[in-house]
């Protein structure tokens, strides 16, 4: 069964991380991505903007209740939660989770919840343990978890935090992760 | 379960305590700062044409925006030609707007966001410090009305120059969404105003075409039909 959807978790330094891996994605992607970056609640779309200038696939914030479009890249808005449910995504201010809205683990869970094995997700550089209870989930129900080496990671905490979760599938440094990704997409394979 | 459904039919503290647990009560004092500023500068100046103004806060939880909204209106000069209504499916969180206290350790962040609304005074003339809670002077709800009101099964009760109503359709499905923008469209006097959040849209709603975005980014409607 081929894969659905790619979640994306990334913190401090993910800018930079997101441009590479975004960079890598080809045109015809044939994937939807949904990127939770923690970023001051009150921040405006600047990220969309930097990002849409790597990307060869259309980026835009999420809104409330989207249809989740392969191909797009769609961006948790600040302060705000992203979730996904069944082929939308929902959005929710409800408080923090370990202090970040969006909080990569909701993001995680929900996609794991709902695409199950269908989920791809992806673990890049922070400072914080968000997301290693989300990839936990996604290979709870037999998702792939790819993870940036923390070796090469701004902040490796995210990262490492994501390995001593779960067992996660492939562990890369940054350049490497959307080629892989790019052929898991192709393979239609687990 | 069924003894559940029993304590929850029958008694009222139950079933409160259940809507408490099922439901999102999260906001926050001047959220979207952005949203403030160009309420400001866009939607006061038409509510200063008219003699008397009626806005309703439909899902108002404990209140933050109802109380950011009052000073707003303070600030400009239209408070006294107001009358808000502040309604919420919940009992418990309306006895809680209603009280006008908040934990005092928000008031930075709340400070924060009243200052990027474009306001004009200092945030601490509002409150008054008790204890581990700031207390809002009680002039900001004179005229405003509390009452109960659940948006999915409650009809129109008014018809409102502006609606606020933000961050809370993300909660129902699209189904219900648009059973609510009925109700709000239908509540929204000739050229009135509906406010949603940053990242909702009038997609789903049978009633896109009745309304004309304002200029910018900010989710402020306006019924033409």
């Amino acid at each position: 069964m081929a894969f659905a959807l790619v979640v994306v978790g990334a913190s401090l330094g993910g800018l930079h991380a997101l441009e590479i891996l975004l960079a890598g994605l080809p045109a015809h992607f044939p994937l939807p991505v949904a990127i939770g970056q923690h970023r001051r609640e009150d921040a405006d779309d600047a990220l969309c903007v930097a990002l849409r200038r790597r990307s060869a696939l259309p980026v835009g914030e999420a809104e409330d209740k989207d249809a989740i479009v392969p191909g797009r890249v769609y961006v948790a808005p600040a302060g705000y939660h992203l979730l996904v449910e069944e082929g939308r995504f929902a959005l929710s201010t409800e408080a923090p989770v370990a202090y970040a809205r969006p909080s990569i683990d909701v993001l995680f869970e929900s996609a794991a919840d709902v695409y199950e094995a269908g989920v791809i997700g992806v673990i890049l550089t922070g400072a914080s343990k968000d997301g290693s209870q989300g990839a936990a989930r996604i290979k709870g129900r037999g998702g792939f978890v790819v993870v940036q080496d923390p070796r090469t990671a701004e902040g490796s905490v995210m990262p490492a935090a994501a390995i001593a979760a779960t067992d996660v599938d492939r562990i890369l440094p940054l350049a490497a992760i959307a080629p892989c990704v790019a052929a898991l997409s192709r393979s239609g394979r687990r | 379960m069924s003894g559940l459904q029993e304590k929850v039919l029958h008694d009222r503290g139950c079933m409160e305590r259940l809507l408490l647990a099922l439901s999102v009560n999260v906001s926050a004092m001047f959220r979207d700062p952005g949203f403030f500023c160009v309420f400001r500068e866009q939607v006061v100046p038409w509510l200063r044409t008219y003699p008397f103004i009626r806005i309703w806060c439909a899902g108002c939880s404990t209140g933050e925006e109802v109380y950011s909204l009052a000073i707003l209106l303070q600030e400009e000069g239209l408070y006294d030609r107001c009358r808000i209504y502040a309604t919420d499916m919940n009992e418990a969180v309306l006895r809680k707007a209603k009280e006008g206290l908040f934990p005092l350790a928000l008031m930075r962040e709340y400070t924060t966001n009243y200052v990027k609304a474009g306001s004009l005074r200092s945030f601490s003339d509002y409150y008054a410090a008790a204890y581990d809670h700031a207390m809002f002077r009680p002039s900001l709800k004179k005229n405003v009305v509390f009452a109960q009101h659940n948006l999915v099964t409650d009809g129109a009760f008014n018809q409102f120059n502006v609606i606020w109503c933000r961050n809370v359709l993300i909660y129902f499905n699209a189904s219900l969404q648009a059973r609510v923008h009925r109700l709000l469209y239908e509540s929204l006097i000739p050229f009135g105003l509906l406010c949603l959040g940053r990242k909702e849209s009038l997609r789903l709603t049978p009633h896109e075409k009745d309304y004309e975005a304002l200029a910018g980014d900010e989710k402020i409607y306006r019924r033409m039909r």
